[in-house]
């Protein structure tokens, strides 16, 4: 079944936090080197794309962890891996390397957990993990220079069309731009993606698209309202438009309410688990946050779930046992002529 | 649930969306930030002026643009450079920029860069098949790429289109290849069939404007979902120079293009005609012309072209924005002072200079009238602090134009000033080296016409007045952050009354408070002390005291309050029972020891942190407080979308993120830092004894004495340390934090008139340094002393100290005595090791430093010491080898 018609039947579930998996393995610079990278040049604790490479067995556990909590789409461990974000470890050339290897680590956690299961389970998806990069297009680093910028625009198309590569080659059945803050970044990677099936001459994989809305303003942090922002992407034609991060489930509600009555495509949304702090530790239990997005379910708001910071196989359980029975939203009537 | 219908609208976005629906009225499209229309603008961007580019496409939102028309076209200029950095600036202008942009450009090479800076979704203007389908295929492609709607001109292999069947069938043409070979929605494409100068003596031109309103007609029937839009200025090329003319044109021919189905247009937004205000006769006139009516031979045309050689050119009153521009030289001045626009201050005060007898008149007449207008907005809430320092910053550009001639003036004409404007002497005291808050009360001073003479900090008190005294200054104020500065506040009051001085005092500062001021200092001076409790207030207390009337009234009120004060004051001591320090240490808080195993910290001894990493510390910091610091009242993030501030407060908070980017990018602040942990063990009663490597250090801490409820305890820090010695052994902690590097920073822009950004330097260094507190006691807990080394709290926990252990510092409410300070820096040697040193007041220099002991009990909690009684002071002075009189001096606010 593909995945359109998975998303007709019943809402689907994505994964949760990897970052915050990762930290209970409480890993050492040792332990994110490994035999590889020992005698890296500078620090590298803390670069967890790096895993895909140093420590893959870890990042397939958590991927099991969520198929087996009920996640539907989990996404590849490579939220920072262009080489833009990965210049901060001196890592440019291994963009490349850290999406193939993430996409194949995912593909195998999906295939292995299907075998082991009984009935063996189908329809589970590997969806690429776009990050928003480390630097912005839209706003200036320097605050006497409005007009400069830390990338340009070429550059960013760069290395997003790099990780495109890799994931897809690797194996991702979807590409998830996620945790977007400023527009034009999304705006590269999705011309990056158009560029790379274009040059490829293939049909491009479905794009799934998750903006983040930063704080009560109901705005990105490029200043976008919601509106904005998704008039600004729809020419991706994606599979989904969805929020993720920055927001609890509680504050994202009349977000992801107004998103819904918007989009023409699906509808995803994953929120923190409560409310984001800069200690990256939350404390919201799996119940409330599955209660909050079983009210989104119930009022036809969203037809992928999920979550993202300080969300753990426990919260996608709660939220997959609590979403389960609920219609997913219907698809809205796109008409083609004024009536 | 309800059927959701998606309509085929066309859907733009700048910061915010814009639909086109069919309902929708026309939209226009800002066209003065064209380098090929507007002169201005393309003379601002050949001589790199874009700030003052961007005033032109401020302008043309605010008279109503709904879409920016952006051209760079010109032989001189780098198009796509130029582009690339208007576009660019003007994403920085969320005013601007919530609109979306057109990006106009006949190379496809500056329609590229332009997609390449804009976030939201554009308008291309233009491709077509001019260079063949091949090409336009490309380029649309392209521009599908990155989400643009497009404008076809009508063009094809051979030219323009100039008939009505031209527009139309090229148009099909270009519709068939978008929507089928591209792959563009309908809803994406806009045509523009060509509006062409019309009354230019040919005859074949008279009836384009007949064939553009035709063709608009054809086009949306055939293609419905489709928009159609054109250059309106065209259109009247032949009427140039004569604006009123070619305005009444552009009306009658948009009233009737839009009839026939015309979305919108570039137009300037500033100046269209409404259609039923233009003179019947002119619009008659225009009539004929645009439609083609009674013009054989010209006729029409000829008889327009006479018409507008009578129109004399009306001195037309330029709209909204651009209007106080035309205003007189006084209006102007307010103007830029009201809203901050340092653009046109120079030559404005150089206008208003030639007006004005003399220079100073200018500062005292205009700039003064337009500060009050500052001053009065404020006060009523109405403009906020960052506003008004802005405004100051317009101010002290126009004034900083003017000294040269003034002292030019003083030395022809040497005469001690005469007319000045008031004078306020500002310091923040002895022994204290903070002044965030005194610098802002100046801002606002000065904004309001207030001559400021501003001393800086750890003045003595001589020099206060001597100054006062030389410089004939009309009012003192002090301001002080550590409590040993309200001692030294009252010395100077006491000093004023000695020297029988005349003028008012005010009183500020984070510790000062009402009570403080009606108790202890007023009794000290006769002339008037007054508490001003924030820089809001500090406009309405000078300018009272400033008037003779009501400065009478307001002293006489201020008199009676603080009587008032006194005797509630004096009535709560009466009835406040203390206890005798005997029976104070019998209630002492028994810490339950059983479950409790002290831990033993991870350091011996001490350890530096030298250079921390800015970027680690910016995530613990507390912004609550650095909005306090503007005077903002409002918790965060609640404040950034509160109903009256939250646009300023946004902006503020915005501002502040990307100045605190640049201090670590750029690494203005170092953070240094010092930590260390000793064996403990107390007595009992109120002494700690710590064993350093050099032998043993006694702290001397303070015990409640007030009389508690049964069962409550009267608390004391040396509770917190466990008495047994020998079997289990507890620790102690202290630790030394501070951030430097602001100092340069503040100097260099108050070196620039900046004070917004010197203020801003200041707060940040402050949360900086609270930031790197919180953070080092983070890591002591989890690490350096690890006693919860599986602590997982949220920042707001940590701000809301959920966390086990406390840090109180030497100073505060419970350790009030600032001298133990001396004992914490020599355990540390944190003046060797971090740079930081003690005043004659103990207070730390740089201001930006936070020092304080740590305790790791879980039981452990924050109190304030209240007052004591004269038998633990004796004691306490006693334990410390101090004579009476100076733990008097030190405790003075804990006693009664």
């Amino acid at each position: 079944m593909n995945i359109k018609e998975l998303l007709n039947q019943r809402i689907l579930i994505i994964d949760g936090a990897m970052g915050t998996m990762i930290q209970r393995y409480k890993l050492s610079e040792t332990d994110y080197r490994g035999e590889r990278f020992k005698d890296w040049g500078s620090d590298i604790k803390g670069n967890n794309d790096l895993l895909c490479l140093t420590q893959p067995q870890i990042i397939k556990a958590i991927h099991k962890e969520y198929l087996e909590a009920g996640a539907d789409i989990i996404e590849t461990n490579t939220f920072n891996a262009q080489r833009v974000s990965l210049a901060d470890y001196n890592m440019q050339s291994l963009a490349y390397e850290i999406n193939f290897e993430a996409a194949k680590i995912a593909r195998e956690a999906v295939e292995e957990f299907s075998a082991s299961s009984q009935p063996p389970t189908v329809n589970r998806f590997v969806a690429g993990a776009i990050g928003p990069m480390n630097k912005t297009l839209s706003l200036s680093p320097d605050v006497n220079n409005p007009g400069f910028r830390a990338l340009t625009f070429d550059e960013a198309v760069e290395a997003y069309y790099e990780q495109v590569k890799g994931l897809a080659e690797g194996g991702v059945d979807l590409l998830l731009i996620e945790t977007i803050f400023d527009t034009l970044n999304a705006k590269a990677a999705i011309f990056a993606i158009k560029k790379y099936f274009r040059d490829e001459k293939k049909a491009s994989l479905p794009i799934m698209i998750s903006g983040t809305i930063t704080d009560a303003s109901g705005r990105t942090l490029s200043g976008q309202t919601l509106e904005a922002f998704y008039n600004s992407v729809a020419h991706a034609k994606p599979l989904s438009v969805g929020l993720n991060c920055a927001l609890g489930a509680k504050e994202m509600r009349s977000h992801i309410e107004e998103l819904s009555q918007l989009a023409s495509c699906y509808v995803s949304a994953y929120p923190n688990a409560g409310l984001p702090n800069a200690m990256g530790e939350y404390d919201e239990q799996p119940e409330e946050t599955a209660c909050f997005i079983e009210d989104w379910a119930k009022e036809g708001f969203v037809n992928i779930v999920g979550g993202c910071c300080g969300t753990t196989p426990d919260h996608i359980r709660s939220i997959a046992e609590h979403v389960k029975k609920i219609q997913p939203r219907t698809l809205p009537v796109v008409e083609n002529i004024y009536a | 649930m309800s059927e959701n219908i998606i309509k085929p609208y066309m859907r733009l976005a700048g910061l915010e969306s814009l639909t086109i629906r069919p309902e929708s009225n026309f939209v226009n499209i800002g066209e003065r930030t064209n380098v090929t229309g507007s002169k201005k603008f393309a003379r601002l961007v050949r001589e790199n002026k874009y700030e003052e580019a961007l005033s032109v496409a401020r302008q043309q939102v605010e008279n109503g643009a709904q879409v920016l028309d952006v051209n760079m076209d010109d032989a001189l200029l780098d198009g796509v450079q130029a582009m690339t950095t208007f576009l660019n600036l003007l994403q920085s202008e969320p005013d601007i920029a919530r609109i979306p942009i057109m990006i106009d450009s006949s190379k496809f090479e500056i329609i590229e860069a332009g997609l390449k800076c804009v976030q939201g979704k554009c308008i291309v203007n233009s491709i077509s098949l001019k260079e063949g389908e091949e090409k336009f295929i490309r380029q649309a492609e392209t521009c599908k790429m990155y989400g643009a709607a497009v404008v076809v001109m009508a063009f094809d292999e051979n030219g323009q289109a100039d008939t009505l069947e031209k527009r139309v069938s090229f148009s099909e043409r270009a519709y068939n290849i978008l929507t089928e070979k591209v792959g563009y929605d309908p809803q994406d494409i806009i045509f523009d069939p060509n509006i062409f100068a019309i009354a230019t003596g040919l005859e074949e031109h008279n009836n384009y404007g007949v064939d553009f309103i035709e063709a608009t007609r054809i086009i949306k029937q055939k293609m419905p979902l489709t928009k159609v839009s054109g250059g309106v200025s065209n259109l009247s090329f032949s009427f140039r120079g004569n604006d009123h003319v070619r305005e009444a044109m552009h009306s009658v021919f948009l009233y009737y293009a839009i009839k026939a189905g015309m979305d919108m247009g570039i137009v300037n937004a500033g100046q269209l005609v409404v259609y039923d205000e233009i003179e019947p006769g002119l619009k008659k006139l225009c009539e004929d012309v645009i439609l083609n009516h009674n013009n054989d031979n010209n006729e029409a045309t000829e008889k327009l072209i006479a018409f507008a050689d009578t129109v004399k050119r009306k001195g037309k009153e330029e709209k909204k924005d651009d209007a106080w521009r035309n205003t007189p030289v006084e209006e102007r001045l307010k103007h830029s002072l009201v809203n901050g626009i340092t653009d046109f201050i120079e030559a404005d005060t150089e206008e208003a200079r030639q007006k004005y007898p003399k220079p100073l008149t200018v500062i005292e007449g205009p700039l003064m009238d337009g500060m009050n207008v500052v001053g009065d907005l404020f006060g009523s809430g109405k403009m906020f602090l960052p506003q008004v320092v802005k405004s100051a910053r317009v101010m002290k550009k126009s004034v900083a134009y003017l000294t040269p001639f003034i002292e030019e003036e003083k030395k022809n004409n040497p005469q001690p000033g005469n007319g000045n404007a008031p004078r306020v002497l500002m310091a923040t005291v002895k022994g204290d080296v903070h002044d965030i808050g005194k610098n802002i009360v100046g801002v606002v001073l000065g904004c309001n016409g207030y001559d400021v003479i501003d001393l800086g900090v750890m003045v003595p008190a001589d020099k206060i007045l001597d100054t006062a005294i030389k410089e004939n200054v009309d009012i003192i104020g002090l301001s002080g952050l550590i409590t040993p500065s309200l001692d030294e506040m009252v010395h100077v009051a006491h000093e004023m009354k000695r020297r029988n001085m005349q003028q008012p005092l005010l009183i500020g500062g984070a510790t000062t408070s009402r009570t403080h001021t009606a108790v202890k200092i007023a009794p000290q001076y006769d002339n008037g002390v007054v508490h001003v409790l924030d820089a809001s207030r500090s406009v309405t207390v000078v300018t009272n005291l400033l008037n003779k009337k009501q400065k009478e009234e307001l002293l006489d009120n201020t008199q009676k309050e603080y009587e008032a004060l006194r005797k509630q004051f004096l009535n709560k001591q009466a009835h406040k029972v203390l206890i005798s320090y005997e029976e104070a240490v019998v209630h002492k808080e028994q810490l339950n020891s059983e479950n409790y195993t002290p831990v033993k910290p991870n350091v011996d001894g001490i350890k530096v942190f030298k250079d921390f990493d800015l970027a680690t510390i910016a995530d613990y910091i507390d912004w609550g407080p650095f909005f306090i610091g503007w005077e903002m009242p409002g918790k965060f993030p609640a404040v950034l979308s509160d109903k009256n501030f939250g646009t300023e407060a946004t902006k503020l908070y915005n501002d502040a993120q990307a100045l605190l980017k640049k201090i670590i990018d750029e690494h203005w602040f170092t953070a240094n830092g010092i930590i260390g942990f000793w064996p403990a063990m107390s007595n009992n009663k109120d002494t700690v004894t710590l064993q350093t490597k050099d032998g043993e250090v006694k702290l001397e801490f303070l015990r409640q004495q007030s009389k508690k409820a049964a069962g409550q305890f009267n608390f004391s820090l040396a509770d917190f340390v466990s008495p047994y010695a020998g079997e289990v052994t507890d620790y102690m902690g202290a630790f030394a934090v501070t951030i430097s590097g602001a100092r340069q920073h503040i100097q260099k822009f108050a070196a620039e008139n900046d004070d917004y950004n010197k203020i801003m330097v200041q707060i940040l260094a402050d949360r900086m340094v609270e930031a790197f507190a919180e953070c080092l006691h983070h890591k002591v807990r989890k690490e350096y002393w690890g006693y919860d080394k599986d602590e997982t709290f949220s920042k707001e926990e940590l701000i809301h100290e959920k966390y086990n252990g406390i840090r109180p510092a030497p100073g505060y409410p419970a350790c009030p005595d600032h001298t133990e300070k001396i004992k914490l820096f020599n355990l540390l040697n944190a003046t060797e090791n971090i740079g930081i040193t003690l005043t004659e007041s103990l207070a730390m220099d740089p201001p930006a430093s936070v020092c304080g002991w740590y305790f790791a009990h879980p039981q452990s909690h924050y109190f304030g010491l209240g007052k004591i009684g004269k038998d633990q002071l004796e004691d306490y002075a006693k334990r410390k080898n101090m004579s009476m009189e100076e733990a008097e001096k030190w405790l003075s606010p804990n006693l009664e």
